[in-house]
């Protein structure tokens, strides 16, 4: 496998390329070689100036595809180019909702393995390594294609790296046909439900405030949105809440949902199972309130508070509301 | 409505996990059990095929070595029946291989809806469900938070990172369903008694008609090859709550000039 030319999944929210794909951007400029980007929607022209300035110099445009989901057009678009011999030598993807759902249909389309959950890449001779946080964090597991299958699939972690532009001019942007997808693109968007985001994303907030079990119910999970909005960052969740039905998928941190590096993490009711450490043991500064002092969450943290979260959170957001 | 349910069956997660030195893969020599991410889509399927008036919910799930213990459970639930890809040569499957051989057993099925977790508790690799639509050229919505069934189509809500989309999409299609849109039902007596006669077909790869250079650690075109030690995190400073803990934290915070 040569790197001499990368394409990266290029996601945007509200007109703008989302951190992760600048994230992914900066990476691939550091490996040398040619970098392009994909991407799709009814103004993909619009990101390619940003995307230029992240060190992508060809945009490829999938185009504006209406009312589908993403995952099959987008995936049949790139298979028809690889199948064409046009295809990248590595292909980054963000580990997002729709990354993974491209990930897949293509790795079927062109019979190639995907490595998944990478929070870790490095160049080791002319190919690519791996790593991925296992055992809540305490080990890092080292991964490689055994095959020299082009292109090379990885679905990145958020905050996997630093995102720094490299002042390159604006992408030229060209068209990438989506191929046919028969049945599998019969899934349509009739209908979009904006919940209201008063704060910063979860995987990009400075700040990041979580929730679990200790809040002892559902209703108790407003102490942790009002002392997030109160520090200007984003609320989150442990696995045990979001399987609880307390607060949806997307606000869950670690393993199984988002990787988060925020300033400050802040853990509220949260013992620190492992499925939990690994997606924010990287905080530059942990705090934890827990009433169990044995807590593996106290191993992790700057500041440990050994007490009850409805007595400590209540008091903690009277002082805040005191100073602002 | 007949409801294929993708079921793995993991280790439990409560202990500490364990790799193979020899393959750097997972250990899953112990007793294994339902991951706890496919009960979501083992009682929506049962609600959905109950709505419907008539349907059963089948099990789709693949072992190295026959291992039934999590299937039983999804069965004491209210699932009718279950198919078991079961052969020495899986072991050591990547997503990839895993899709194959699902998708396989899925087709012999032939169901109108098929179910699976976003993404499973112990690998996490979150592709294979879209792997085994595409592989059955069927479409797919991932990440649902509810699914109505509407005559040959189905409506759902699937989360994004704003909020949710309603997405409609014709059957037979694919879903993935997040943890914590409905309640498991905990099985009772009765559906534990049912469970032990209820039928679990098993099949090998060459019944599926795969070939082995496609499955296992021989179709895995990928591999861990090394783990190392993560940087280690100290442990700062603990205090006990005396009531006036909260000034701790602001403190702390002020000092990153945060407040």
């Amino acid at each position: 496998m040569s790197l001499s030319k990368i394409w990266v999944l290029a996601e945007s929210q509200d007109g703008k390329p989302t951190s992760t794909t600048l994230e992914l951007l900066t990476f691939a400029k550091s490996l040398g070689g040619t970098l392009e980007a994909v991407a799709w929607g009814p103004d993909v022209a619009s990101i390619a100036g940003e995307l230029g300035n992240y060190g992508a110099t060809m945009l490829h445009d999938v185009g504006d595809l209406g009312d589908s989901l993403p995952g099959a057009p987008v995936a049949s678009a790139i298979a028809k180019a690889v199948g064409e011999g046009a295809g990248p030598e590595v292909l980054l993807i963000g580990t997002t909702y729709e990354g993974r759902d491209v990930a897949g249909r293509l790795s079927v389309k062109i019979d190639a393995p995907v490595i998944t959950n990478v929070t870790g890449l490095e160049v080791s001779g002319d190919s690519l390594v791996a790593s991925h946080s296992i055992f809540g964090g305490t080990q890092i597991a080292k991964s490689r294609f055994t095959s020299d299958k082009s292109p090379a699939i990885f679905l990145v972690r958020a905050k996997t790296f630093a995102p720094v532009a490299s002042g390159g001019s604006p992408a030229n942007v060209a068209s990438l046909p989506v191929g046919d997808i028969g049945a599998t693109g019969a899934a349509k968007v009739v209908a979009k439900h904006v919940e209201e985001l008063t704060g910063p994303k979860l995987d990009e907030a400075d700040i990041v405030v979580s929730g679990g079990r200790g809040l002892g119910e559902k209703d108790n999970y407003s102490l942790i949105e009002e002392l997030a909005k109160l520090l200007h960052g984003a609320p989150g969740a442990s696995r045990a809440i979001v399987d609880a039905g307390w607060v949806p998928y997307s606000y869950q941190v670690g393993q199984t949902g988002k990787t988060v590096k925020p300033t400050v993490y802040l853990a509220c009711g949260i013992s620190g199972a492992t499925q939990h450490l690994v997606g924010m043991k990287n905080a530059k500064n942990i705090i934890a309130i827990n009433k169990d002092a044995e807590a593996p969450i106290f191993s992790v943290a700057d500041l440990g508070i050994v007490g009850d979260v409805h007595k400590v959170l209540p008091k903690l957001i009277e002082a805040l509301k005191a100073r602002s | 409505m007949n409801v294929v349910v993708c079921v793995k069956q993991i280790p439990d997660p409560a202990a500490p996990g364990e790799m193979n030195s020899s393959t750097n893969t997972l250990k899953r020599d112990g007793k294994l059990i339902m991951d706890d991410s496919d009960s979501y889509g083992v009682e929506l399927g049962l609600q959905l095929a109950e709505a419907s008036g008539g349907g059963e919910v089948t099990l789709v799930s693949m072992a190295a070595d026959g291992e039934t213990g999590g299937l039983r459970t999804a069965l004491a639930m209210g699932a009718a029946k279950a198919i078991l890809v079961s052969d020495p040569q899986l072991s050591g499957s990547d997503a990839l291989g895993t899709a194959k051989a699902l998708a396989a057993a899925i087709k012999k099925a032939q169901p109108d809806l098929i179910l699976a977790a976003t993404e499973s508790s112990d690998g996490y690799t979150g592709t294979t469900p879209v792997q085994i639509a595409e592989i059955l050229g069927l479409p797919s919505v991932t990440f649902a938070k509810k699914i109505t069934v509407d005559g040959t189509s189905i409506k759902v809500e699937r989360q994004t990172e704003a909020g949710y989309d309603e997405v409609t999409c014709p059957l037979p299609a694919l879903v993935t369903v997040t943890a914590g849109v409905v309640e498991p039902r905990y099985p009772n007596f009765k559906g534990i008694m049912a469970a032990k006669s209820k039928p679990v077909e098993e099949v090998t790869v060459s019944d599926l008609g795969l070939s082995s250079s496609e499955i296992g650690g021989v179709g895995a075109r990928q591999e861990v090859f090394e783990i190392v030690a993560a940087e280690a995190r100290a442990a700062g400073e603990k205090v006990v709550d005396e009531g006036d803990a909260y000034e701790k934290v602001i403190g702390f915070l002020e000092q990153l000039k945060l407040v």
